[in-house]
């Protein structure tokens, strides 16, 4: 058990140390001179003398695996350099940025829960009738809509329309909707078609029709003995997407202008903030893999079918 | 090769689904005769104008033709689309290929490699990618090649390590062909199909990746015409046109479910195991 752990550990190091090297190859290959940016960034008209100066003030003239290893070190340490555009830690305004997203995504994820299991279930329950057919409708078309149009569609009915809604920006809980929904709505369709394959699946297991052969009643058959199974790849799903649900979040909130860190990284982009980029990319990938991580220790733990496999 | 044709167009759904396709791109193709304007064009006495006898979509805030702006972007959306498709098949199809065959030191690397990249919200890299490097079509192309081949390269290999332990291939070997002939006569045609299948499968999911991008502005670049970039020019005239947000996000909501409609059918025609229906 505790090895598997451990061996989980050392691939959960492997990839962020893979990561950060890439990141650091992108901004190595990137067009701009960090050092000119930086300086114009502060309103002064960069001299060559100048630049060449902050070059070497930033290490900007020693080889790539040495800069590598020095900005490794730093990364490890909380600290991913100064933004160009805000002229603080990186650090901090990614923290001051990141509670929104949290806030955006957290709910999305609640609302996929609540919604795609009634949906799968029912569609699984159904299976082939009208109800399974709307159910599995719904879920084709979320699959293949765009988010931002979904988002745009929605501003359009429930803000301009209707003025239910506020369109944009953060003011208060209503604001929260819209967004949390154009996030949900393409993973609801993802879920519900996930959950009913996998209740399907667990239906044809032998301790089913043991318990059906038995005479168990069949909403508790449903709910005590298939549920519980099927929900271990349900939580691996989960674990998954929230990779999608991070990067989702990185155009709904740029659409609904957001105060999250996906409209930051965004903005970064067009500002060629590099160091912010940077601090974005690796954040969102140790909450990623970090997240991932825990479902598979918890599913490890919970299913001795997998332990076994591993173990013995 | 005939007989796998055969199934293919016995399928009724199936054949329906590929001419829809074929007939999008063949519109894509002679938009140049269909466009009724030129679709960088602007004309300024028409601005924001709702659908008319002229203008069968309405114009953009630079009073260019909205149908001509879209029948240009599907061009650039399709081909764009299928050239990736193209791109991250036959880049991850050669590493899977070469990583299932050399195994050792080489396979360990490439498949080290594939792990991270897999290990990692692809939109979120891609963004990276881009963001460093700059917006712009080229470079959209390239960190969407970045992080989609991988997924190629697993399957490939695993593949390439399964087909060699098929009697056929150890008879191929016994009777005296070369490495090579057996890699291209043997395997390679026995492993296309499930690859071809998974390529279907994200043409759509492909599309959305550009368009997505694109909408972020760091895809195509105004002025061209492309169904993502065209939202994102048109979201700020959400109030006052809203028809410059529901084209082009129709465009590419059908052509998306077209294709993943067309993919699901190969899967089902291909594979009728797997039909989890």
């Amino acid at each position: 058990m505790s090895r598997y752990i451990v061996k989980r550990l050392v691939q959960l190091v492997a990839v962020l140390f893979g990561i950060t090297f890439l990141t650091f190859l992108l901004t190595y290959l990137s067009p701009g001179d960090p050092a000119r940016l930086m300086l114009m960034s502060t309103g002064v008209t960069p001299s060559d003398e100048l630049v060449r100066q902050v070059r070497s003030e930033l290490g900007l003239d020693q080889p790539f695996l040495y800069r590598y290893g020095t900005w490794l070190a730093q990364v490890v340490t909380g600290d991913f350099g100064t933004s160009y555009k805000y002229n603080r830690p990186v650090l901090d305004v990614l923290m001051a940025r990141l509670p929104a997203t949290l806030w955006l995504t957290g709910s999305a994820m609640i609302l996929v829960i609540l919604v795609s299991f009634p949906l799968g279930m029912l569609s699984a329950v159904y299976r082939n009738k009208w109800l399974d057919y709307v159910i599995r409708l719904f879920s084709f078309a979320g699959l293949s809509m765009p988010s931002f149009w979904l988002g745009m569609l929605l501003m359009l009915v429930f803000g301009v329309q209707l003025r239910l809604l506020p369109v944009m920006g953060n003011s208060g809980w209503n604001s929260l909707i819209l967004p949390a929904c154009t996030l949900a709505i393409p993973l609801v369709a993802q879920y519900s078609r996930q959950i009913r394959t996998v209740l399907l699946e667990e239906t044809s297991q032998n301790y089913v029709i043991g318990a059906r052969s038995r005479g168990v009643k069949e909403s508790i058959i449903i709910l005590r003995h298939i549920l519980p199974n099927a929900l271990l790849p349900i939580v691996t799903l989960m674990g998954m997407t929230t990779g999608a649900l991070l990067g989702g979040a990185a155009i709904v909130e740029s659409l609904f202008v957001w105060p999250g860190v996906g409209q930051m990284a965004v903005d970064a982009i067009f500002t060629r903030d590099y160091p912010l980029i940077q601090g974005y990319v690796i954040w969102m990938a140790i909450i990623y893999v970090t997240l991932n991580l825990l479902v598979d220790v918890w599913t490890h733990l919970r299913d001795p079918r997998i332990r076994l496999d591993v173990d013995v | 090769m005939r007989a796998f044709r055969l199934v293919i167009l016995q399928n009724r759904w199936f054949t329906f689904l590929l001419s829809l396709t074929v007939f999008w791109i063949v519109l894509a193709m002679v938009a140049p005769l269909l466009a009724p304007h030129d679709p960088l064009a602007t004309n300024f006495a028409r601005v924001l104008q709702p659908s008319s006898a002229e203008y069968p979509l309405g114009t953009d805030q630079l009073g260019r033709c909205v149908l001509s702006r879209l029948l240009y972007g599907a061009r650039t959306s399709l081909l764009l689309t299928f050239m990736m498709i193209g791109i991250v098949f036959v880049l991850g199809v050669a590493i899977g290929v070469i990583a299932g065959f050399a195994r050792g030191l080489t396979d360990t690397v490439l498949m080290r490699l594939s792990d991270t990249l897999m290990a990692f919200p692809g939109l979120i890299f891609a963004i990276a990618v881009v963001g460093m490097l700059g917006p712009g079509l080229f470079n959209t192309v390239l960190a969407l090649s970045v992080v989609w081949w991988a997924k190629y390269a697993r399957m490939a290999r695993s593949l390439v390590i399964s087909l060699q332990q098929k009697e056929y291939v150890a008879a191929a070997a016994f009777s005296g062909a070369r490495k090579i002939q057996i890699i291209g006569r043997t395997i390679l045609p026995n492993m296309i199909s499930p690859l071809i299948v998974m390529a279907m499968m994200d043409v759509g999911g492909m599309m959305l990746s550009i368009s997505g991008l694109s909408f972020l502005g760091l895809g195509a670049q105004p002025p061209n015409p492309e169904w993502g970039a065209m939202l994102n020019e048109g979201r700020r005239y959400l109030q006052t046109a809203p028809w410059l947000l529901i084209y082009p996000g129709l465009a590419i909501f059908s052509t998306v479910i077209i294709f993943n409609l067309l993919g699901d059918s190969l899967r089902d025609v291909l594979d009728p195991k797997k039909n989890t229906a």
